[in-house]
């Protein structure tokens, strides 16, 4: 029997013969239930409770779940609403994304031990860093009256409206703010980051017209193209043992989504102004090196901006800022572009509008078995006969890639190696 | 000798520790005047060294949990509490009034694996606790004023206001009285700025319950504005059920 794990993460390796034998990522997040915790309550609480479920991407969360109550009422929301869920989630792309390359990944790519140390050095990209951190804060407070767990969105639209004089503040700030995402761009393009190229599944929404954010298609690198109810048929969800986030796969294989999955699949979705500048960075997009996901996060930082400046500037006050609607029973769906990737939700509601069953399915468990597959190719090519902490570090590395949910992002390893 | 400080995690969504991540230059400033030892989201992982100042984010739902929070108050001055999770059991604390286990059952196909509690539990239940500030999250004003304070050697100042108070501050319209929109402002700690008010909303009393709070009164207006005691019941059972008064409120409007 396996031994439980509790509290940490930790990697489990064999080694034999020189080939890996066993590699379990195990994680522990303490469980905490919230599909079940949904259930029985009214829809007004749903996109407060699932706020909840991650700090870091809570407006995904409601973004997802809005979006399938929506569905099951019947609402169409009006283009104020629509835009302005684009503009909240651009706040929260650069927010975590910003969070993610300044505070976990730089230090790992240039050997510090955290931003704090990092700083010292890099003062000006720290802080600048910083900055555009606060500006999708900023973007969220905007919206939601607070960054974390904002509370601004309701189904069917927002409780109100922001101001054109504080639109138009925020505006400003944005601008005077490009040229750093810009720089920022060009910075992460000359990490040097170890060339693995792999070969994966990357998996993404797909819109007709725009970089895909609260609506699209789930389309593959591999030629799939579903409406986002049709999941459930082809990606299954199941419980390892060793692990509490549960795995997902697709047609029984590991997949990527997030950043790079994203920006491989919808490329041709950006702006001239977004292309050219990927093209003056010099790397090539599609990418198979999963490394390059930290760029791939700086050039969607930088569309974040380039859409908030295109959305504030034509903004003005709606005539309502919320639809009118009455609850019914049904099912329905949402699945929204996350930071870290594709977030789907399933709702079914009885006639007074309340939770019967909710399911959720996170961009982290998704990417899971993608990273064991990852770990097990990069630490072959790595070379298996580093020592304990030398492959630590490069299993850290390849996992933070991912961006899991910071709290198995960190320098979290314990790392049990058998070589026989 | 710098102060030392630790940041650690339990069961929780990592909302109240982006107080400190989402600081800013803040966070630089802090970091000079302060060694931080332990704050695995930021990088340092050191539970064993003794600290000054501890915070504690998230509830405990595991039993090596329960150890954990032993160790870390054997090894903390001065341990506070971050968050609606660690002061008041958080949005998981609702699987106290489940049952818990057929909840772990039915979400995961193997649930021997998952050592987990039946209950979702405040910081305070397991080991002594200096201070509590509340909210889910925590306004990052707050915390960075407790640790300003707490380094200059005062004891640091709790909100204990009601929402309704910050509301009249601002000089919000009243969502009760206006719209007659369910508020929980009247029973609510203040902290946030009255935000649900300001953009026309009801407060759900994600900041827990504010000092002397009338929560009897409270159901009995909700209960004229046309909520059934199970509605009732759930507005007090919610980010904040282990909070004594709202669990007690909560409980009574439940079994009407
Ligand atoms: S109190 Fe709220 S914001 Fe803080 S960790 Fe818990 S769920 Fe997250
Ligand atoms: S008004 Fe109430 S629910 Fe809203 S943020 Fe403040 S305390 Fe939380």
């Amino acid at each position: 029997m396996l031994a439980r794990v509790e509290g940490e993460g930790a990697l489990e390796l064999s080694i034999k013969d020189g080939k890996i034998e066993k590699l379990h990522l195990r994680i522990f997040e303490p469980p905490r239930l919230f599909e079940k915790l949904l259930e029985g309550r009214p829809y007004t609480d749903v996109i407060d409770i699932v706020a909840r479920i991650c700090g870091i991407c809570p407006v995904a969360y409601q973004m997802s779940a809005a979006h399938a109550i929506d569905s099951i009422f019947g609402v169409n929301v009006n283009p104020w609403v629509r835009t302005m869920r684009r503009l909240m989630y651009c706040g929260e792309w650069i927010e975590s994304h910003a969070l993610h390359i300044h505070l976990l990944a730089a230090p790992d790519y240039f050997g510090f031990e955290n931003v704090v140390a990092m700083a010292k050095q890099y003062p000006d990209e720290v802080r600048r860093g910083l900055l555009l951190q606060s500006l999708g804060n900023r973007l969220l407070r905007l919206l939601g009256g607070r960054s974390v767990h904002p509370v601004g969105v309701c189904v069917g639209g927002f409780y109100s409206a922001p101001s054109v004089d504080a639109v138009k503040t925020l505006l400003k700030e944005f601008k005077q703010a490009l040229p750093m995402a810009e720089q920022l761009v060009r910075w992460t393009a000359a990490f040097n980051l170890p060339d693995d190229q792999q070969l994966f599944t990357s998996v993404a929404l797909c819109h007709p017209h725009e970089y895909p954010m609260n609506e699209g298609r789930i389309v593959s690198s591999s030629g799939l193209d579903i409406a986002i109810n049709e999941y459930q048929n082809y990606f299954t969800e199941t419980h390892v043992p060793h692990s509490t986030a549960l795995y997902s796969h697709f047609n029984g294989q590991p997949y990527l989504v997030g950043p790079l999955a994203r920006l491989n699949l919808n490329l041709g979705k950006l702006p001239s102004g977004v292309r050219q500048l990927i093209t003056e960075s010099g790397i090539a997009f599609p990418s198979n090196n999963m490394f390059h996901s930290v760029i791939a996060r700086a050039v969607e930082i930088y569309y974040a901006f380039v859409e908030s400046i295109r959305i504030m500037e034509q903004y003005t006050l709606p005539a309502a800022s919320c639809m009118d609607f009455s609850p019914k029973a049904g099912v329905g769906y949402g699945c929204t572009e996350a930071p870290r990737g594709i977030l789907w939700h399933r709702y079914e509601l009885d006639e007074k509008g309340d939770v019967v069953k909710a399911t959720i399915i996170p961009p982290t468990s998704q990417n899971q078995a993608r990273i064991e597959q990852d770990l097990q190719t990069s630490l072959m090519s790595f070379g298996l006969d580093h020592g304990d902490d030398e492959l630590r570090l490069r299993c850290e590395t390849v996992i933070r890639n991912y961006d899991p949910c910071i709290s198995c992002a960190t320098h979290f390893l314990k790392l049990r190696v058998d070589r026989s | 000798m710098k102060p030392k400080i630790a940041v650690h995690k339990f069961a929780s969504c990592d909302g109240c520790q982006l107080a400190f991540l989402n600081a800013g230059e803040d966070l630089l400033t802090l970091a000079g005047m302060v060694d931080i030892i332990h704050f695995t989201e930021a990088g340092p992982i050191d539970e064993e060294t003794e600290v000054d100042i501890a915070f504690v984010e998230g509830s405990i739902t595991t039993p090596a949990d329960c150890n954990r929070i032993q160790r870390i108050r054997k090894n903390s001055r001065y341990l506070l509490t971050i968050g609606a999770c660690a002061t008041a059991g958080g949005l998981q604390a609702l699987r106290n009034f489940a049952n818990a286990k057929e909840w772990v059952a039915s979400v995961y196909a193997a649930p021997e694996y998952i050592q987990s509690l039946a209950t979702s539990t405040p910081i305070r239940e397991h080991v002594k606790v200096d201070l509590e500030l509340w909210g889910c999250p925590v306004s990052a004003k707050q915390v960075l004023r407790a640790v300003h304070d707490l380094l200059f050697g005062v004891t640091p100042k709790v909100e204990l206001d009601k929402v309704c108070m910050e509301c009249k501050r601002q000089r919000h319209v009243c969502v009760m009285v206006s719209k007659n929109i369910p508020c929980m402002g009247p029973v609510t700690r203040t902290g946030c700025g009255a935000i649900c008010p300001q953009v026309g909303r009801g407060c759900y009393a994600c900041f827990g319950p504010a000092e002397n709070s009338n929560t009897g009164a409270m159901g009995v207006w909700l209960q004229g504005l046309g909520l059934m005691p199970e509605a009732i019941a759930k507005r007090f059972l919610f980010i904040n059920s282990e909070a004594p008064e709202f669990r007690a409120a909560g409980t009574q409007w439940k079994s009407k």
